[in-house]
């Protein structure tokens, strides 16, 4: 089955104190050549059913009113993906 | 939910005596799971001369009170972002509509820290938190300055009057864009500015703001935790015994008893 994928940044002209920090200790790892690492954040949501327009129009709404706050993140994107582990065991009933 | 309801007990504040004029102003005092600093508003509230009303996140009543605390703490585990959930309990719902001061006379509102975040998730205030630029943990007592004495929660303050409260959180770097930090300096709603040092990368040293009426302050630090001596902040007459935050509480409370004076002192103290 399906499901709906949400992904969220910080907006690019907000500093990410997260990323700055992942992007200083690559290097202490022997990780090299990157300038710089910005962190967001994954939403997977499952759905009962077909996914619709009207669910993926809800799904948006949630996306800009609850899972981001747009004073400092932005929704980059929201789309449908094959559950993997569903994939891999063939198909259900 | 109920909390056990103990009066001061340690301290020489001159605080009222609990049967001042004042005393029915009542100030609910918010709890979500996860809140922390509850206890420590609602004594601060009754050191100031209030009566503080112990209200749950589930309630879908305000009930009985003059105005509203919203404390601090790690509500829903700042799951999401801090604040994010919080902002969604039926009693925040009640808050926005009686602090709408379009709504009639605009109930105060005082944000806390956590509370502070619930209130800009809850588009009562302008704004967000993010994570501190040193990303750390910061807890050290810090001097603020108070730039708004036209608010609920500052009446009692003189202009610019520095003042010293504790400051713990790790999520306490005020972020807003451009535009809204000009219209808040043009405005005169940074109610509270960091001095010395700024604890987080907060723009423009911001500590705490208010909404355009003035009568929802937030702000990061806590002046709660400053009211008591021998427990607040070190000061010049000691260590500990700094009670700069009790102006915050006496302010609404005259506020609500539309008075410009402290805590009447004839009041009939037995």
């Amino acid at each position: 089955m399906p499901r709906i994928v949400v992904e969220v940044m910080p907006k690019p002209e907000i500093l990410d104190p997260q990323g700055k920090a992942i992007a200083s200790a690559l290097p202490h790892l022997g990780f090299r050549g990157f300038s710089a690492v910005r962190q967001g954040k994954r939403f997977e949501l499952s759905v009962d059913g077909e996914i619709t327009d009207a669910v993926l129009a809800q799904t948006r709404k949630a996306a800009a009113e609850m899972l981001s706050n747009p004073v400092i993140e932005d929704v980059v994107d929201v789309r449908v993906e094959d559950d993997p582990a569903e994939a891999g065991a063939g198909d259900e009933g | 939910m109920a909390q056990a309801s103990e009066t001061p007990l340690i301290g020489e504040t001159g605080s009222a005596s609990g049967e001042s004029a004042l005393d029915g102003a009542r100030i609910g005092v918010v709890t979500f799971p996860g809140t922390l600093d509850d206890r420590d508003a609602a004594r601060a509230v009754r050191i100031a001369g209030g009566t503080a009303v112990p209200l749950w996140h589930a309630d879908d009543a305000l009930g009985d009170v003059d105005a509203v605390i919203v404390p601090g703490g790690f509500s829903y585990g700042d799951y999401l972002r801090a604040g994010a959930i919080s902002r969604f309990a039926p009693l925040m719902r009640r808050i926005a509509e009686s602090a709408d001061p379009s709504a009639g006379a605009g109930l105060p509102v005082l944000g806390i820290c956590n509370g502070f975040q619930i209130l800009t998730e809850a588009h009562l205030l302008p704004g967000s938190m993010i994570k501190n630029d040193h990303l750390r943990f910061r807890c050290a007592d810090q001097v603020l300055r108070v730039e708004n004495t036209s608010t609920a929660w500052t009446a009692q303050f003189t202009d610019d009057e520095p003042i010293t409260v504790p400051l713990k959180n790790q999520d306490g770097q005020y972020v807003a864009d451009a535009a809204t930090l000009e219209q808040l300096e043009a405005e005169g709603r940074v109610t509270f500015r960091y001095v010395g040092t700024n604890p987080n990368g907060s723009r423009h040293d911001i500590a705490g703001v208010s909404n355009a009426a003035g009568n929802v302050v937030g702000l990061m630090p806590h002046p709660e935790h400053a009211v008591e001596a021998g427990f607040g902040p070190d000061d010049a007459t000691g260590m500990r015994s700094g009670t700069d935050g009790l102006t915050v509480f006496t302010s609404v409370i005259s506020s609500l008893a539309g008075s410009t004076a402290g805590p009447d002192p004839a009041g009939g103290a037995a």
